[in-house]
């Protein structure tokens, strides 16, 4: 019993000792700064794609306008709905979505567009590159059914498997394999992941794979996945789902931004409105943070300080 | 003489209701050759019908500016900011939380040993220590916020809920139909409309872990309740006790432990939601997880969800130990400690408040990257070598079992799988399987979605067959040996809140994107369950019982299958039908690697509005496979026990 009191007293006395050497909380407080600028709500879909152009906005936002950014991390539908309730005023990279368009901007009139981030959306069906080597013509849609044995699975009963994504994306597969009469089988894998880690193995153990994919993806710096020409796009060859037997349309990937915000007269407005770039410098980011393992913020920072022509053609300077 | 005439009639009806199970199964392939291919109902990827569009346009009805649901999200919200405020963020205009690490510790270990007995108190110290040195605080005090404030609206829910279907049949019988639904209906189909209801921040997110988490404590207190002895009762009656007297002094005191075990299982399942939750923006550890996975950093994923396991396990064991620990005032000398404690602990407070040390958690001595670098290692080497191994299982399992089941339950027309299901469960179950099956039958088909379900239908019995073969095993040798079970444990917590979404990128890689690979993620969240109930139904069976069998030379496998399996049959069930439930909360996950079908729908409709009606009609046939599946077990289950078992007879 005294040995347990003494040696709490002994404890005590040695924390305060040590402790009472240590730095005080808020002795290095750092003066806030708060302009015109406020407070953002930007929606951070689950793709690193979108996770490098929300880092260089919000870096750029915070350091130049000395806003406040809160970051949300939301599945696109969600974040649509984001719009209504207010709980989101920016979306920095969106893939299409004619339907929720037409919803929340025409409808709702709650959300408005901000423009094209600069960025080119492509979709389609993709092989390893190890097969483009092997088989040259496999990028040609009409040679799939000579190789459809290659593709056979556990799961595509008897005939070639193609492995589509995840169900956020836009897919017209199944009609394109009906209605260009290929022997194949679509198989969902349900999830990004699962596609990724599925042409990991197929590259490495030279394993034949033929799945949805697409671009900008960081996905690319690790393996150059070669694209199948499907029967080329025209505009209006899509318009019946069930009917369709043409490649994917190009996407122009847009920026939206809540009806509240964009009337809120703020300069990250502008920002956002005016923030444009390309393909290349997207994927350099988000190599940055998916391959070097930097934080979202470390990337923009050193992307900020290698391009701030650009940064400065944004903010309009 | 009850016996004899028991025995009797297993003689004549065993053999009978195999045979007739036997002939109905023969009928069905025979008839499935026939009709294949007609009325079986499919339905394409993107195809909908009426009611999945019914649906879909009726989705915003019960929208947000409803006075009552704003209530509830203010409250929430209030009171999960205030708990971060204390624990993870920056808070009070000052660059920390009001606590800091060290007075979290404190605090904790110090409620552990108050509550519980001091070796708790170090687990949770140690274990608090380890998720700080992981690099992980503040993600872990954001989960531990959320999870708390979910744990506690659920108690406060469901504690009176229990009692009261304790105390009232009827109530009983709505609370089991509605605890069912609540537990297998897959969170993707209320967690986009949840944010319409309680918008994007904590109230939803709460919410979503609230729901999923509070039927195990409703369920566990009314069974508790439920099982204290009538004698009991009766002695309190007959001494003049009111109603409320009776509750607070025999019922409640008397169903404590189980009660805490409820308790435990609502923390457990709070825990297991975090990943889902991060989805609607929740804070913490689930965060982590996904942004991991986005890139397929197996490594950090993995380390992040260690610290959900290590939390988990603390959480499990000072309750386990509340639960244990004897009803009674403290002595003198426990009260001075006791004091000295809280002196000790004010004072790790007032530190946390003052120096940055004690506030912030040390980052120069992380080891989390090292964890993510091991973890990565070991999932790579063993992709490596067993790769080409387990595509082979997966292949024999895939064209062996699982193709011709499926087969045959997606190629028979619908009325067919009616006729043989409904027949099968009243063979087994009587009346009390077959009109369930019926119904459920039936509404399966409105669902729209009938030949998803079937494929869902035929890897969820797989499944749950290898789950509970597994459960059984592991069950009888962790209840027979107190090592075993000591080191089984903390396997099985992880297994359990392991979040799912951390060992499906090595699984992919083990067995590529197929319906197998959902089903083994299945077989490692379900087995746990099934075996901690059947380790503690063995456990319970009475010493004397084991010792007589023993005493006469019984063999371990005699003791086994004629004593203690028999008398732990009770158990058994439950754990056939949480392994079940445990089963088909998986189905939305298997979606997600390749299992297609139910789950993909689910998943589809939460990422597609023009889906979303069809989605929820998916997550509604999961539900109602669950309940058919469930009650059909319930009832042959129900009509085994009416007899003593052949066990008893030698």
């Amino acid at each position: 019993m005294k040995k347990l009191r003494y040696a709490g007293v002994l404890t005590a006395v040695a924390l305060a000792l040590t402790g009472c050497g240590g730095e005080k909380v808020g002795a290095d407080k750092p003066a806030a700064a708060g302009k015109d600028c406020g407070t953002f709500n930007l929606t951070v879909s689950p793709w690193v794609g979108y996770e490098a152009n929300a880092a260089v906005v919000s870096y750029v936002a915070t350091k130049d306008l000395g806003c406040k950014v809160v970051e949300k991390n939301l599945k696109e539908e969600i974040a649509w709905q984001g719009f209504s309730t207010g709980e989101v005023d920016v979306n920095l990279e969106n893939w299409g979505h004619e339907d929720l368009k037409q919803k929340y901007i025409t409808d709702d009139k709650v959300a408005v567009e901000a423009g094209s981030t600069g960025v080119k959306g492509v979709i389609g069906w993709y092989v390893p590159p190890w097969m483009a080597k092997q088989y040259p013509d496999i990028t040609d849609w009409k040679s799939l059914n000579k190789y459809a044995g290659l593709f056979k699975t556990s799961e595509s009963g008897g005939k070639g498997q193609l492995l589509d994504g995840d169900p956020s994306y836009v897919t017209n597969d199944e009609a394109l394999v009906k209605n260009l009469s290929l022997n194949y089988k679509v198989v969902q894998s349900g999830s990004e992941t699962a596609l990724i880690q599925a042409f990991r193995d197929a590259e490495k153990n030279k394993k034949p794979l033929l799945a949805y994919f697409y671009e900008p993806q960081w996905f690319f710096n690790e393996v150059k996945l070669v694209k199948i020409n499907l029967p080329a796009y025209k505009t209006g060859c899509d318009a019946v789902p069930a009917k369709v037997a043409c490649d994917y349309p190009p996407y122009d990937l847009d920026k939206i931004v809540s009806k509240k915000f964009a009337d809120s007269g703020s300069p990250a407005y502008d920002l956002v409105k005016n923030f444009k770039w390309t393909n290349e410098d997207q994927n350099a980011v988000a190599r940055m943070i998916a391959v070097d393992k930097l934080t979202p913020d470390a990337a923009a920072e050193k992307w900020v300080k290698d391009n701030q022509s650009t940064v400065n053609t944004w903010l309009g300077k | 003489m009850a016996s004899i005439t028991g025995s009797v009639e297993i003689e004549v009806r065993r053999p009978r209701r195999s045979v007739v199970v036997g002939v109905v199964l023969v009928v069905w392939v025979a008839a499935y050759f026939v009709l294949r291919g007609i009325d079986t109902l499919v339905l394409g990827g993107q195809e909908t019908t009426a009611l999945h569009r019914w649906l879909n346009d009726h989705r915003d009805d019960v929208g947000q500016g409803n006075v009552f649901f704003d209530a509830i999200r203010i409250a929430v919200d209030h009171f999960v900011v205030l708990l971060q405020n204390l624990v993870s963020q920056p808070s009070f205009d000052r660059p920390v939380p009001a606590i800091g690490w060290l007075g979290v510790v404190a605090i904790s270990a110090y409620c552990a040993w108050a509550f519980g007995n001091w070796k708790v108190a170090v687990l949770t110290a140690a274990g608090l220590g380890f998720v700080g040195v992981q690099g992980l605080w503040q993600e872990s005090m954001d989960t531990l916020a959320l999870t708390v404030a979910a744990v506690l609206l659920s108690l406060l829910v469901a504690i009176p809920l229990g009692i009261w279907a304790g105390l009232s049949d009827r109530a009983f019988k709505v609370a089991t139909l509605v605890l069912d639904l609540m537990q297998t209906l897959p969170t993707f189909v209320y967690l986009a409309p949840l944010t319409l209801f309680f918008a994007i921040g904590p109230a939803a997110a709460t919410i979503a872990t609230l729901i999923y988490a509070a039927p195990p404590a409703v369920r566990l207190t009314a069974h508790a309740i439920r099982s204290v002895p009538p004698e009991s009762v009766e002695a309190a009656r007959s001494l003049g006790s009111t109603r409320g007297q009776t509750l607070t002094k025999v019922l409640l005191p008397m169903s404590r432990s189980t009660v805490v075990v409820g308790i435990n299982q609502t923390i457990m399942a709070a825990l297991s939601m975090v990943t889902v939750a991060a989805l609607i923006d929740a804070p913490g550890l689930g965060q982590t997880v996904l942004k991991a996975l986005q890139t397929l950093d197996v490594g950090v994923a993995f380390n992040a969800g260690l610290a959900i396991v290590v939390l988990a396990i603390v959480l499990d064991r000072v309750t386990t130990a509340a639960g244990d620990r004897p009803w009674r005032t403290a002595n003198r000398r426990r009260r001075i400690l006791l004091a000295a404690g809280g002196v000790g602990v004010l004072v790790a407070v007032w530190f946390s408040r003052t120096y940055v040390w004690a506030a912030e958690f040390p980052s120069q001595i992380g080891i989390g990257s090292q964890i993510a670098k091991v973890a990565s290692d070991v999932t790579n080497w063993v992709q490596d070598v067993f790769g080409g191994f387990t595509y082979g299982v997966r292949d024999a399992v895939t064209n062996g079992l699982l193709n011709p089941l499926e087969a045959l339950l997606t190629g028979s027309p619908w009325w067919l799988v009616t006729v043989v299901v409904v027949a099968l469960a009243a063979v087994l179950g009587g009346w009390r399987g077959a009109v369930p099956a019926a119904v459920c039958l039936g509404l399966l088909v409105a669902t729209g979605v009938w030949q998803d379900s079937m494929v869902t239908l035929a890897s969820t019995l797989l499944a749950t067959v290898v789950v509970v073969a597994v459960g059984l095993a592991l069950g009888v040798w962790a209840g027979r040996n107190r090592r075993v079970d000591v080191w089984i444990r903390p396997v099985l917590d992880a297994g359990q809140t392991m979040p799912p979404f951390v060992y499906l990128v090595p699984f992919l890689a083990l067995f590529g994107t197929s319906r197998f690979t959902a089903i083994a993620a299945a077989v490692v969240f379900a087995v746990p369950v099934t075996t901690k109930i059947v380790a503690d139904g063995i456990k319970a069976v009475p010493v004397a019982t084991v010792e007589a069998a023993n005493s006469v030379g019984s063999s371990s496998w005699q003791v086994i299958s004629k004593v203690q399996l028999p008398v732990a049959r009770r158990a058994i069930t439950l754990a056939v039908n949480q392994g079940l439930i445990y089963v088909l909360s998986m189905v939305v996950v298997g979606g997600l690697v390749g299992a297609g079908a139910l789950g993909y729908d689910v998943a589809a409709g939460f990422a597609q509005s023009e889906l979303y009606g069809k989605g929820l009609a998916a997550g509604l046939a999961i539900v109602l496979l669950g309940v058919m599946l469930d009650r059909i077990t319930q009832a042959a289950a129900r009509r085994t026990q009416n007899f003593p078992s052949r066990g008893d007879k030698q």
